[in-house]
């Protein structure tokens, strides 16, 4: 059978399960998104902003654990990508991105909105490919789709000159891929899974601290069964909520920068971190030198690179977390930890992370644990980068995996609105929603449009403090508070969301934000709710910078009292 | 035990357009210290060879193997520094010589097994291969002549005896002959 580049290129998306493509069209993709009205199977959508495109095919992914694609035209189209990619990229999302590209004649003559993407993605992608001819297509699909969603997850980019579009050759869909230098089942030897048994039972103060790996490899099941089997209490990061129970006993929150101080004494006590599909970032570890001194590690990822990274592991075990962890479970003894489990609930008595000053005023805190209190955990929470992420995290009580969807690595501002359509489409029938700072938001409102055009019932709260409040509160704790270039002056957002024809309210009292998340939660359609909270709240704990993580900044005790 | 501070690592890798420069691309944004780099065909068809050379003492050389099998057109990456190798660099050094220096220099390059390979009024061109150390022994011979012009190549290196250094399994070299009979049926 002859067909062209671009007909080669959607039924390879059809094969592979595509069943939403986001993007732009432009005029390097026109062949492209005319072949689109042959593939019904595939739903296009919109976007306003092809940073938008990555970012909803990215939570899409997070959401679903499928791989998210996304389409863009040469140039600018392809170069606004790249921030979603490299997004992407450092959360280890599977995704393949699509861009046009100049005609092969005029490759390299600095043609029309000619940009070298597969250079520029280079460092920001898993792998990337410049196909030259249709026929090398149909193979470029094929590995990219299993490039992005096996192993390690990651971005791929495919780079199609225009004229490639329409260039007729011979196809069938490649049945095996031929990837000599790919080798993403690695195996797990039996002797790293006896010395991480030796060292889990030989510990006395062993804790797990469980990641985004975690999630990918859909292992929360496995990861229950060695905390309950091995009595070994859990923490998060970031990337890490929802893939252990919230509620469960042996939880004892996120860890890291912003963690719960308990977490993070229990890591600085610990005489062993079973590091579970994490990668010791900065965030997690503040200060390296200093970072868990009493502690052995049992390091246990897919990514052989990320053992001994940044922190050494006495015992390494690489390989998909659900296989490691299910060779574990065989043959873990049942172990107890009382003291060490005491001590923790000690510090978390004596220093209650989790709990909200008890104040009549708005409390950002408050908002988040409302949302999350009437979604009864439920909600598939996204975000964008800022305190309010940080609140979010610390807040919501997310009880599944694959429903906390934030910009962990990168830390990209503007990703909660446009990774919330992705999120939606992906769990169409859950509630979504999309936690949000008034300057992340600024950064991508545009995409209410999208959420208008593609009728999703997306529920958007804004945390609306008049403030870049993260840089605000760094200003105010370490530059004297002189606050520059923070204090951001916003549209009424009421108006803004009318205008896009989206329902939404104000809420300025503690009163009125329970009612008003009912409300918006049991509205069929979008909904946005600014809330005009507290202007100079802080992220707190806060570990001090360049310290310890156990060196934490609090919230004063004696305005603490429970919620 | 210490271990050489220049680590010796080949790299095999598909011959592939923009295969050497995502090798150097990682290698810069990962601020990995390399010496000298080195790229040729390889006895397997369809496969390039890449010596590199990587400072140990400034570099986790652990990570820039790590890192390199990370990309996908690197079927094979093994640190050779501890095995019985022989390594060769070729240099091409222009030196400044009037007639009555030029059979002094000649004698140097003798004793170097190096040879003259272009003679002008007022330089000598020289061809040698060795070791660094043997290269810069004879550089610093020749420097007080003035060196005009100097080009190596960086090491290349091979593990001595029969046995495969970098061995790579049936599998992937059937992989690399498929994928290479099948662009060539579709030129």
């Amino acid at each position: 059978m002859k067909l062209n580049g671009a007909h080669i290129l959607c039924d390879g998306l059809v094969k592979e399960g595509v069943e939403i493509v986001f993007g732009f069209p432009g005029g390097k993709v026109i062949e492209l998104f005319d072949t689109f009205a042959h593939y019904p199977q595939l739903r296009f959508v919109l976007v306003r902003h092809e940073q938008a495109a990555a970012h909803a095919a990215d939570a899409y992914a997070r959401v679903t654990g499928k791989v998210g694609c996304c389409v863009a035209t040469s140039g600018p189209g392809a170069t606004n990508l790249v921030t979603g990619i490299a997004n992407a990229h450092l959360d280890s999302v599977p995704m393949v991105a699509v861009t046009g590209q100049v005609d092969r004649g005029s490759l390299g003559r600095d043609a029309f909105q000619e940009v070298d993407i597969t250079g520029i993605t280079l460092p920001i992608t898993k792998h990337n490919y410049l196909v030259m001819k249709s026929d090398e297509m149909a193979e470029a699909v094929k590995e990219a789709f299993h490039i992005a969603g096996t192993g390690r997850p990651g971005p791929v980019l495919i780079d199609v000159p225009s004229d490639v579009w329409v260039e007729q050759s011979e196809y069938t869909y490649p049945e095996k891929i031929e990837l000599p230098g790919y080798k993403h089942k690695l195996p797990v030897y039996p002797t790293q899974i006896k010395k991480a048994l030796k060292a889990i039972s030989e510990a006395r103060r062993p804790i797990i601290v469980a990641g985004n790996g975690v999630i990918i490899s859909n292992a929360h099941v496995q990861l229950k069964e060695l905390a309950e089997k091995a009595q070994i209490p859990v923490v998060n990061t970031l990337l890490g909520l929802g893939c252990f129970p919230q509620d469960h006993v042996l939880y004892y929150g996120m860890t890291g920068m912003h963690g719960m101080a308990y977490a993070n004494y229990a890591l600085n006590e610990a005489d062993l971190i079973v590091a579970i599909g994490m990668r010791f970032d900065d965030r997690v570890t503040s200060k390296l030198s200093t970072f868990a001194p009493r502690a052995s590690v049992v390091h246990i990822d897919i990514d052989p690179a990320e053992i001994g990274k940044n922190v050494k592991a006495n015992v390494a075990v690489v390989g998909d977390v659900k296989e490691v962890l299910t060779a574990l479970n065989k043959d873990i003894e049942t172990l107890s930890h009382g003291d060490w489990l005491k001590q923790i609930e000690q510090w978390k008595s004596d220093h209650p992370s989790h709990e909200i000053r008890d104040t009549d005023r708005l409390l950002p805190q408050y908002v988040v644990r409302c949302i999350s209190d009437v979604s009864g955990g439920d909600a598939v929470i996204v975000t964008g980068v800022g305190q309010h992420q940080m609140w979010a995290a610390q807040f919501s009580v997310i009880n599944k995996p694959r429903s906390f969807v934030s910009s962990g690595g990168l830390g990209t501002m503007g990703f909660s609105l446009p990774a919330a359509i992705g999120a939606q489409m992906g769990r169409p029938d859950e509630t979504v929603w999309s936690i949000d700072g008034d300057g992340s938001f600024q950064m991508t409102l545009q995409e209410l449009a999208t959420i208008a055009q593609e009728k999703l019932p997306v529920k958007i709260a804004i945390l609306n403090n008049g403030y870049l409040g993260m840089v605000r509160q760094w200003q105010e704790f370490f530059w004297d508070k002189r606050y520059v270039a923070t204090p951001i002056a916003s549209p009424d957002f009421v108006k803004i969301a009318e205008a896009y024809g989206i329902e939404a309210m104000r809420v300025t009292n503690k009163a009125d934000v329970l009612p008003a998340i009912e409300k918006a939660t049991n509205y069929d359609g979008p909904f946005l709710i600014d809330f005009r909270v507290e202007p100079e709240e802080n992220v707190l704990p806060m570990v001090k910078l360049g310290s310890a993580i156990s060196e934490l900044i609090e919230q004063p005790k004696s305005e603490v009292s429970t919620w | 035990m210490v271990a050489s501070v220049k680590h010796t690592l080949v790299a095999l890798v598909e011959d592939k357009p923009g295969v050497l420069n995502r090798s150097a691309s990682l290698f810069r944004r990962r601020g990995f210290n390399i010496e000298s780099i080195a790229v040729g065909h390889s006895e397997i068809r369809g496969l390039s060879r890449m010596t590199i050379v990587v400072d140990g003492a400034s570099t986790a050389v652990e990570q820039v193997e790590k890192q390199l099998y990370k990309l996908v057109d690197v079927v094979k990456v093994i640190d050779i520094t501890e095995d019985r190798m022989v390594s060769r660099e070729l240099a091409l050094i222009k030196v400044s010589a009037t007639a009555a220096q030029r059979s002094e220099i000649v004698q140097i390059a003798d004793i170097f097994r190096a040879r003259i390979v272009d003679v002008a009024p007022d330089s000598v061109m020289i061809e040698v291969t060795g070791d660094e150390a043997k290269l810069n022994s004879l550089l610093e011979l020749l420097k007080d002549f003035g060196i005009k012009e100097l080009v190596r190549t960086g090491r290349i290196a091979m593990v001595r005896g029969t046995s495969e250094a970098v061995p790579i399994d049936e599998e992937s070299v059937q992989k690399i002959k498929r994928r290479r009979k099948k662009t060539k049926t579709e030129k």
